[in-house]
């Protein structure tokens, strides 16, 4: 009995000491988690520095259906006297659309701008007539105030530095008296600079009242989301529109380059923003990250020369800079006086810089003598002030780029073949509202530091990787070609409706209306994004301007061939001859349904108009002669279906430049290379159909339309402008070309003389109108798998192109 | 005693002399301490459970247990919040710094409890279930770091969530008794229901000082764009009820408001479009006859006809969503959930994490006045976008509002971006729902560039042995005008290559890398060496290529640049009596591959096949000295969504010495290689990314009645 007691003491000492084991054993990967684990545990997860740990249990929720009911819906005002209130409220600094904005005016009669008539006497800079002009020639402008939703003011209001020669006085008053100006309400003001020397504060020296602002530099502490737009600075020689493409013409993905990050540029060493440039040279370390500033500048630079002077001066003139900076990842923008100079559009495009800065500094230098001799030592300060902003923003992080081209003026062609490197912008500007934040993403196109985080801008740049880098340098130019090589109106005005995919990928917002369509599926641009085909028949429009008299005609024929195609949902004929509609039985019976829309205007335009009768995706457009087979229509259109936004077509034309007589040529003899595809036989989006009605200017359309000509070539500009791309030739029947020449109405159109030289006028009026030439050549043409093969014609599926 | 005293100080050593009833007491006193050692092992490797053991200990822990702190009546009040602040102004970057996972780190203080001199609370309900959901989900996060002096952001435990249950005064002097306070420096606070009667203020009334607010129910007055966060107002449904996600496509309504608390004017005004519209809308309030509470929120009525809440939202198209007395409406939450597609009618609200989302794809935004005009602007709608519009309001739901969880690590990851704006989450990755993130295809070459012809394309040529031949193709290759420079890839580590004087003499440099091990994947190395955009790829026997044919290949590359441009065309098919993939080499109308024996493509594609291709293709490839061509073709098409370009008429691929060079893939087993590999391939991808077409590339005037010497590529197609 004793012993079994013993064991039993000796057996529960054992057991007690097991248990404490256990204990030790979990507390000791525990206490390995965390440093305060113990006293973790001593005071239940309360002691500071202890991990947070959810508490069990139940506990209230946060909000209770009592709560719900006793926030009764009676009992605060009504939502539409609350509305009022609020435009009473938030006016001035607190504007915003819902508060300031009469939409009513735009419901009316739709989004039309009218321009104020310009007074004589007043001064206006180039710049501000480019931006008027632009909205004049857009089709948006309207004369009548009374139809007008937007106002757009003709008193210059882009400089509003007070020691500037292009700044506009008395502008308060003279805002005050126009009959229109109503507050402001409706209105919006542009403007590039603000403010001057030393403070450059964002103030324009009158009340803007409740009007909106289009502003260059402007901070996020003064920008009212959704109200005002930010802007690039640009300079008054900057294209109106179609400005040049970008200069990415590679992709390489080579190995780092020599350079990860290069900056070249002048210091401030006193005054607003010039902590950021004074503080480089800790980053720079000579190899791969080179930062380099002087102190030269000004007059007086020797009198707040500081002791890094000297050391960065002569570090400055050891490199070559073009070397340099040509082989370059990134390049480094940092602030000037201003949060945003012209620097900005310069890091996006290097070969617009190089020429802005030739004029930029003709300009200056003029600036300079005109207000040099007035001799004030106040004045002398801003203009050396902005002779340096502007030095710098030409010069900003590209500076090697041009400087050889602004030396040597005239060698500027020589520069640009030497600009193709294109290095990723590193933004330094804190609390800069970049241009166009609302709709770009701009995390996308460039690299956005942090002023305070200067030092680790470096290690920042060396963590992107190559992949980031090739998609970051192709979407800085897209967004360059897309919204800022040229001041077409759209690209300062407020839009809204278009969603982020719209603004931010290819072909850009300016292409995609939505007015169109809100669904990205139906545009030809976003298949492969949004991971969907498009839709897998076509609609075929056949253009007749010819009565029908016989059976036997070509028309018929086409029609035939055309319905019975498996991929043919249904055929509209376009009625465009004076003479009545024929009566439905003369039309030949087909699988597929016809719809036959007489023409109200007759006009050639109305064969791309886009009709709400067109089902699918794509549309085969036809010339009522045009001779085609079902197999070379079933062809096309399985080649279509790989290239939806371009325009697939049979026969090919070309353009050329005429050196001579120093304009576009056209020539539709055979060549090795084409650039359009005629339109009377030829598969492309229906998108584009609504792009040509509204997108295209009435001039241009009413000039197609007098002459019954050139409709075909609008289009190949308008989708290549659209695409970058050149059209499809497919391959086609040989006895389709020689008809093409050869026949009844069409015929006459061909076989007049004035047809060609009209169609040489038109290739010239529309590259002036899109101010560039948006066609590109290709020198290839598709045809099927086993096309002229030598192995049995059984084995071809599209063994008819091939029969004569 | 003494007895016992003895025997127990002799311990163990007289074991063996007792007897075996008392050896069966130690036995199995050891074998418990035996076990208890091996179970004390296994909670030291089992994870598992040592978290429930650690929950075993933590079971008192209990909220009412927090640590009381008195706030004297004098105690300072931040200021008010300041509209001007921006993430340059009012956070403290350096903090954050520098950090190779780009992530910040977030700190959360303990629980404490606050009181005021008389012992009364600062709020009504303490600590909510939900804001202990959401401090849980942070901490578990890897946001969350329990160092104070690392951590970037702070997140106080005093329970904002709701601004009626809390006493703005005294909650603000809590806030600034936070000992890492420093005027609000750097703190983030949760609040979801802002305001208070009769004037609703859309921001928490809270003086916060510089206080990042993540609230839900913003204006476009209140939000401090780049600042502050707008999340969510999180609908207690959610954990309740479970509902299935549903096809998007038509639904039985098409208009269905919901809501019980809307004003009655707005109430007029929806029965009006009722009375217009009839059956298409269904307009439900809550029922007169249930009792209130949990069971009454379940529920909705119209005309006596008694509907289940939420479950009812899945049967119409578009659900209303109008502002009460709030402009955040935890309606929003349940009508995303349903994929119901949400129409917003508050004015001025700032969406939830609007700074990310793309609402224009999942919601239509109608303003206050125009809600008379609403279902003429919703029927305008296309079909396909409202299906879309409801995938993509459920699959915002399911990722971003489902929960606590997902709403508070959002916010964090918004702010996060912010900081670390280069390593940022792209707008795909935020918006497209993953059935459009495994469809769509964004090309890393996605800018249409015609790349100038001057800089010309490189050769590249993988040989092992065959020296003659390999002479022979590098004199038919530096006749083509284009050609920059030859690369010659050795690849037999035996023998070396030959001596330079025996080389042919080209106009371009010529240069002749050995590698280290005869591998396939040698071929597409990105060698330093390759200085142009395009790469020729040719084997060491293809001779029957002319310059002509070469140089227009070279010509549609440029057309194609992210497009591999070959010359012999090949297919894959599916094989319904086998039930998968076969290759295809016979004469076909289609094309999906491309040999890569005679093919232009983009250097880039060289580093993704070296550095990014998908799984163990790259080795297999290696380890089976084939395929490396069909590899290719599948990497092409699955980054791009294009199918490669096949370039002038099918040739006899025979050259007159050599018996065979095509026929190294006619032979039979070589196919059913073939075959596997393509079959292996699609299972590694997960997807048969291939493109098959029908057409191929020659230049304008091929075979076309016309001179000869006045077309550029009159050599095409010989044989």
């Amino acid at each position: 009995m004793q012993a079994k007691k013993r064991y039993l003491t000796l057996f529960s000492a054992g057991a007690c000491l097991i248990l404490l084991f256990c204990f030790g054993g979990i507390q000791v990967p525990l206490s390995r988690r965390g440093p305060n684990r113990r006293d973790d545990r001593s005071i239940a997860g309360l002691h500071p520095g202890a991990r947070w740990r959810r508490f069990p249990g139940s506990l209230q929720p946060f909000s209770s259906w009592e709560q719900d009911r006793s926030d009764d819906h009676n009992e605060h005002i009504s939502p539409r006297q609350k509305r009022d209130a609020n435009s009473g409220v938030y006016t001035g600094r607190r504007c915003r659309m819902d508060s300031c904005f009469d939409f009513s005016l735009c419901e009316r009669n739709g989004f039309k701008v009218y321009v104020y008539p310009q007074q004589k006497g007043e001064k206006m800079s180039e710049s501000y007539q480019n931006i008027l002009s632009s909205i004049e020639g857009s089709r948006f402008y309207t004369p009548d105030p009374g139809q007008a939703c937007l106002f757009v003011l003709s008193l210059d209001t882009l400089d509003r530095d007070q020691l500037s020669p292009q700044y506009v006085h008395n502008l308060k008053a003279k805002i005050q008296s126009l009959p229109l100006w109503n507050g402001g309400k409706n209105h919006i003001i542009f403007n590039l600079y603000s403010g001057t020397w030393p403070d450059y504060t964002e103030d324009l020296g009158f009340d803007i009242g409740l009007a909106m602002l289009a502003k260059a530099s402007i901070s996020t502490e003064n920008f009212r989301p959704n109200f005002d737009v930010s802007i690039p600075l640009f300079s008054k020689d900057h294209p109106r529109t179609g400005g040049e493409r970008g200069y990415l013409k590679h992709n390489t993905i080579p190995p780092y380059r020599k350079y990860m990050l290069v900056f070249k540029g002048k210091r401030y060493l006193t005054g607003i923003g010039s902590d950021t440039r004074n503080a480089l040279y800790h980053v720079h370390n000579s190899e791969d990250v080179v930062l380099l500033t002087t102190c030269k500048h000004g007059k007086d630079w020797q009198k707040h020369k500081d002791a890094r002077c000297d050391k960065d001066n002569a570090e400055y003139d050891k490199y070559d800079y073009r070397e340099m900076l040509y082989n370059s990842t990134f390049c480094l923008v940092p602030r000037g006086r201003r949060l945003g100079s012209f620097r900005f559009l310069e890091a996006l495009q290097p070969y617009a810089g190089a020429q802005k800065l030739r004029e930029g500094r003709r300009t200056l230098e003029n600036f300079w003598e005109v207000e040099g001799k007035a001799g004030s030592s106040a004045v002398s300060k801003s203009v050396d002030d902005d002779m340096i902003e502007l030095e710098l923003g030409l010069g900003g992080g590209l500076t090697w780029q041009m400087m050889p081209c602004a030396n040597q003026q005239g060698r500027v062609v020589q520069c640009r073949s030497q600009d193709k490197a294109a290095c990723v912008p590193v933004m330094l500007s804190n609390g800069w509202e970049l241009p166009f934040s609302e709709i770009i993403d701009w995390n996308t196109a460039a690299v956005i530091g942090d002023e305070r985080l200067l030092l680790q801008i470096p290690s920042t740049v060396r963590s992107i990787h190559q992949d980031q880098i090739l998609s970051l340098r192709q979407q800085t130019q897209f967004l360059w070609e897309a919204y800022f090589n040229s001041i077409i109106q759209d690209r300062v005005l407020p839009h809204t409706s278009r969603s982020n995919l719209m603004w931010n990928s290819l072909p850009g917002g300016l292409f995609t209306l939505p007015q169109y369509s809100t669904y990205l599926g139906e545009f030809p641009f976003y298949y492969s994004k949004l991971g969907v085909k498009p839709y897998q028949k076509f609609t075929a429009i056949i253009h007749v301007v010819t009565p029908l008299v016989s059976q036997s005609q070509p028309v018929m024929k086409l029609l035939v061939a055309v319905a019975k195609s498996q991929y043919c949902a249904q055929v509209i004929v376009l009625w465009n001859c004076d003479k009545p509609l024929p009566a439905k039985h003369r039309w030949p019976p087909t699988s597929v349904p016809v719809i036959v829309i007489e023409g109200e205007s007759k006009m050639i335009s109305s064969r791309f108009l886009p009709y709400d009768t067109i089902p699918t995706d794509a549309v085969l457009s036809l010339d009522e002669d045009t001779v085609l087979s079902t197999t070379e229509v079933d062809f096309a259109f399985t080649v279509w279906q790989s290239f939806p936004d371009r325009i697939v077509g049979y026969p090919a034309r070309s353009h050329f430049w005429d050196s001579n007589k120093e304009r576009w040529g056209y020539t539709s003899k055979w060549t090795n290379d084409y650039s359009m595809v005629l339109t009377g036989a030829a598969i492309y989006h229906k998108y584009y159909h609504y792009l040509y009605t509204t997108y295209l200017p009435d001039s241009l359309k009413t000039m197609v339309d007098q002459m019954s000509n050139c409709e075909d070539i609008l289009m190949n500009f308008l989708v290549s402008s659209v695409s970058k791309l050149p059209p499809i030739k497919v391959t086609q029947k040989k006895q389709y070309k020689e008809t093409m020449m050869g026949q009844s109405s069409r015929a006459s159109r061909w076989a007049d003389p004035d047809h060609f030289a009209q169609r040489q006028t038109c290739m010239n009026k529309f590259a002036s109108w899109f101010g560039t030439m948006p066609l590109v050549h290709s020198q290839m043409r598709l045809d099927p798998v086993l096309f002229k093969d030598q192995v049995s014609i059984l084995r071809k599926k599209y063994r008819d192109i091939e029969r004569l | 005693m003494y007895a016992s005293g003895k025997y127990s100080s002799r311990g163990p050593a007289l074991i063996p002399r007792m007897k075996t009833k008392h050896r069966i007491y130690y036995i199995t006193l050891f074998s418990v301490v035996l076990l208890g050692l091996i179970a004390t092992g296994m909670f030291q490797f089992w994870p598992h459970s040592i978290e429930s053991a650690a929950d075993w200990t933590l079971d008192k822990r209990s909220v009412h247990d927090a640590p009381l702190v008195r706030l004297p009546v004098s105690s300072p009040i931040p200021e008010r919040g300041d509209l001007s602040c921006r993430m340059h102004t009012c956070f403290d970057v350096y903090r954050c710094g520098y950090n190779p996972k780009n992530r910040i780190k977030v700190y959360i203080y303990p629980l404490q409890k606050f009181v005021d001199e008389l012992g009364v609370p600062i709020s009504s309900t303490g600590l909510s279930r939900e804001y202990n959901d959401l401090l849980s989900a942070i901490s578990d996060s890897d946001f969350y770091t329990d160092d104070v002096t690392r951590a970037c952001l702070f997140i106080p435990s005093i329970d904002v969530l709701n601004q009626n249950s809390l006493r703005i005064r005294e909650t603000a002097q809590a806030l600034a008794m936070l000992p890492r306070w420093d005027k609000g420096m750097n703190h983030l606070l949760f609040n979801m229901l802002p305001g208070g009667p009769p004037d609703y203020n859309t921001a928490l009334d809270v003086p916060r000082d510089r206080v990042l607010l993540a609230g839900g129910g913003f204006s476009t007055w209140t939000y401090r764009q780049g600042y502050d966060v707008s999340i969510p107002v999180y609908s207690p449904l959610s954990a309740d009820v479970e509902l299935p996600e549903r096809q998007p496509g038509p639904r039985r309504y098409f208009i269905l408001s919901s809501q019980t608390a809307i004003h009655r004017e707005y109430r007029a005004e929806l029965e009006r479009l009722k009375e217009e519209n009839g059956e298409a809308l269904l307009l439900l309030d809550k029922c007169s006859n249930l009792s209130q509470g949990a069971a009454s929120a379940r529920k909705r009525c119209y005309k006596g006809q008694v509907y289940d809440y939420p479950q009812i939202l899945q049967e119409s198209s578009f659900c209303v969503v109008l502002r009460g007395a709030r402009l955040g409406q935890a309606a929003l939450s349940d009508v995303l959930q349903a994929g119901c597609v949400p129409v917003i009618l508050a004015d001025s609200y700032i969406l939830p994490f609007s700074e990310v989302l793309d609402w224009k794809r999942a919601s239509v935004v109608i303003p206050e006045e125009k809600l008379s005009e609403m279902y003429t602007i919703l029927k305008s709608i296309p079909h396909r976008q409202v299906e879309e519009m409801q995938r993509q309001a459920r699959w915002f739901w399911d990722a971003y509002f489902s929960s606590m969880k997902a709403i508070g690590l959002t916010t964090l990851q918004i702010i996060n971006d912010r900081i670390y704006p280069y390593a940022a989450r792209t707008y795909e990755q935020w918006n497209n729902p993953p059935v459009v993130k495994w469809s769509s295809v964004n090309s890393p070459l996605f800018l249409p560039l015609i790349p100038p012809r001057a800089p010309g394309f490189t050769a590249v040529v993988l040989t092992y042995d065959r020296v003659e031949s390999l002479f022979r193709v590098i004199t038919e290759i530096s006749k083509v005008p284009s050609l920059a420079k030859l690369l010659v890839v050795w690849n037999n580590q035996n023998k070396s290559p030959p001596e330079e004087s025996l080389w042919p003499k080209i106009g371009v440099p010529l240069k002749v890398v050995r590698t280290k091990e005869n591998k396939l994947s040698n071929r597409f190395f990105p060698y330093d060496e390759i200085e142009t955009e395009a790469v020729l790829a040719i084997d060491d026997d293809i001779i029957m290529l002319t310059s002509d044919e070469l140089q227009f290949g070279y010509e549609v590359w440029r057309e194609f640049p992210d497009r591999l441009v070959g010359y012999p065309g090949r297919l894959h098919l599916w094989d319904h009596e086998m039930g998968k993939w076969k290759y295809e080499s016979e004469w076909t109308n289609e094309v999906s591959m491309v040999l890569t024996g005679a093919a232009f493509y983009h250097k880039y594609f060289n580093y993704l096949y070296t550095y990014k291709m998908p799984g163990d293709i790259k080795n297999w490839v290696d380890a089976h000295m084939n395929c490396e061509d069909i590899a290719m073709n599948f990497l092409v098409a699955n980054i791009t969504g294009k199918a490669p370009i096949k370039v002038t008429p099918r040739k006899k691929f025979k050259c007159p010495e050599c018996t065979a060079i095509d026929g190294l893939s006619l032979d039979q087993t070589h196919m059913v290689e073939r075959s596997e590999c393509i079959n292996k391939f699609a299972s590694v991808f997960g997807t048969m990314p291939l493109k098959v077409v029908e057409h191929r590339a020659d230049p304008v005037l091929y075979k076309d009645d016309f001179p000869e010497k006045l077309k550029s590529f009159p050599n095409i197609g010989s044989l």
